[in-house]
């Protein structure tokens, strides 16, 4: 996953050269960020290829994607991934609820945030997987505790987005809505929930990262399935290429479901006067 | 008619904001509401506006107290107060969203026409200049038809070629609809070339000091001698304003940070 903001980064620079060395093509920039990444493996390959390593704990590309063939021939790697698929969705729901309508009463009530925001920001301040042996003897072992754990990581940033979002409206702005005498849910949809949008879409896109962080801490502290077991399988039976497999699972499906909220957004949000990072 | 009957502000820190003002204004009259920093005019416009209420006195159109925003009152501020999110078109209908979309879109499209900005209709806020963005303000506080129209500092905000034109540009619109139009600004010239009725306020508290009436004939010129004279009798009140409330009597030089030396 960690690969993905570093071709962005590369992006501005390229667009930035073209001009002196006299028109790189388009692809180039993000080719110059694969050609790192590549360059190890294929060298990795040929050095096991060449025998002067046996790739055993650190399986090469091939390996990798023979387990990943192989997982995929036998419907293991669907049901695992559905498995984690369905505990991150699920408590992401619960937390970008929970967090929304906390961070938007913070956010609109002075006292409400007096009353409720220390306590939040005393919770916040445990670390998230110190929960889990109280989740634990609350909710069992199986899915009740996983997703309670996972919608705590949500919750945080989620809260926090909307609370931000929510007390820095532009007070300018919601004097319009009021000039023109809107109604308390009139404010709410058509003042306070576009200016809020960029910053909520922040604010999800921070909790999903938190939701796949925690759903492999969830997952390790015991399951049947999923793509944290995979890993945990892996490392108990020894199979490395097990293990880098369910990672980038992890970083495929982590990616996509980003992409998903910006691309379920983006249509409200073209207003936004952004720079154009990227080149193109 | 829009009364003002002894409004004053008393802000809860204890700062006297305006005081004990009365006027009244006609339908389609101009008012213009002078003075230095602290003399309460945007308090009182922001009264007016039902934005803020009044801790004492009261506030009546057509003999209806006015508490919180009114419908026939509608506010011009500093800046043109856009919303980002909707387009030109958008932010223009946007006092109109419960009336039938063909009305809104015939209303909205007019509004634009009068404001010449019927190409940018589907344009987003942030692609306009400031004088257009100020323009599409105008629009979109003309589009509900109101009564009496608060222009606060409207024009203050952009350059001086610009802030010409907009003038012209709403006298224009005015003599189409008539409205009542109370403009505070400090800028005298934009107060003589726009008013009827000048008021020159004094600070700390804000009150009223003196009023002059501008009968100079429109279109008005800002080179004549005529419009000179009347130029010299605002800057006088307003110096005398100034000098009034101080324990010397004499206007304070030090005073220029302050606001006052946008006269001179």
């Amino acid at each position: 996953m960690s690969l993905a903001p570093m071709t962005v980064a590369i992006e501005p620079a390229a667009a930035e050269q073209k001009p002196r060395t006299g028109g790189l093509p388009r692809w180039a920039g993000p080719a110059l960020g694969l050609l790192l990444p590549l360059t190890l493996a294929v060298g990795w390959e040929l050095a096991v290829r060449a025998g002067w390593s046996d790739g055993r704990l650190v399986p090469p590309p091939s390996v990798i994607y023979a387990t990943f063939a192989e997982l995929a021939e036998t419907g293991e790697l669907q049901r695992h991934a559905l498995a984690t698929l369905a505990r991150v969705l699920a408590g992401f729901g619960i937390g970008v609820v929970t967090g929304t309508v906390f961070g938007a009463v913070t956010g609109y009530s002075a006292i409400l945030r007096q009353l409720l925001d220390p306590s939040l920001q005393a919770l916040r301040a445990i670390p998230s997987i110190a929960w889990v042996p109280l989740f634990i003897l609350w909710l069992g072992i199986f899915e009740a505790s996983k997703v309670t754990l996972i919608a705590v990581g949500v919750f945080f940033p989620v809260y926090l987005g909307v609370m931000g979002a929510v007390m820095s409206v532009d007070r300018k702005i919601v004097e319009v809505g009021r000039v023109f005498r809107l109604s308390g849910i009139q404010m709410v949809r058509r003042i306070l929930l576009p200016a809020v949008l960029p910053a909520y879409v922040i604010a999800l896109r921070s909790g999903l990262g938190l939701g796949w962080m925690f759903v492999v801490a969830a997952e390790f502290m015991g399951a049947s399935e999923g793509l944290g077991f995979l890993l945990v399988d892996g490392q108990q039976l020894g199979k490395p290429a097990q293990i880098v497999a369910a990672i980038v699972a992890f970083a495929v499906i982590g990616k996509t479901t980003d992409w998903i909220v910006v691309g379920l957004t983006a249509p409200f949000l073209r207003w936004e006067d952004r720079a154009r990072m990227g080149g193109n | 008619m829009l009364t003002l009957d002894h409004v004053g502000k008393t802000y809860p820190n204890g700062v006297r904001a305006l005081e004990n003002f009365t006027a009244s204004v006609g339908p389609g009259e101009i008012l213009a509401i002078v003075g230095g920093s602290g003399c309460g005019k945007s308090t009182l416009l922001r009264a007016v506006s039902g934005l803020d209420t009044p801790s004492q006195g009261r506030i009546l159109l057509d003999g209806e107290v006015v508490k919180q925003p009114h419908a026939k009152i509608g506010i011009i501020f500093q800046e043109p107060r856009l919303l980002p999110w909707l387009t030109v078109a958008g932010n223009v209908g946007f006092g109109l969203e419960d009336r039938p979309k063909a009305e809104r879109n015939a209303r909205v499209a007019d509004a634009l026409a009068r404001v010449g900005l019927s190409e940018k209709a589907n344009v987003w806020p942030r692609e306009l200049s400031g004088g257009q963005a100020q323009r599409v303000a105008i629009a979109r506080a003309l589009v509900p038809r109101p009564e009496v129209l608060l222009l606060d500092e409207p024009f203050s905000a952009l350059d001086a070629f610009t802030r010409t034109d907009l003038q012209d540009h709403l006298l224009d619109l005015w003599a189409d609809l008539k409205p009542t139009l109370i403009l505070v600004t400090h800028d005298v010239d934009e107060a003589i070339v726009l008013a009827d009725r000048i008021m020159v306020m004094q600070p700390m508290p804000g009150r009223l000091f003196d009023e002059i009436a501008d009968d100079l004939p429109r279109p008005r010129d800002r080179q004549s001698a005529a419009f000179d004279f009347v130029k010299r009798r605002v800057l006088t009140a307003l110096d005398r304003s100034l000098a009034d409330g101080r324990p010397d009597g004499k206007p304070a030089a030090s005073d220029a940070d302050s606001g006052a030396a946008m006269w001179w």
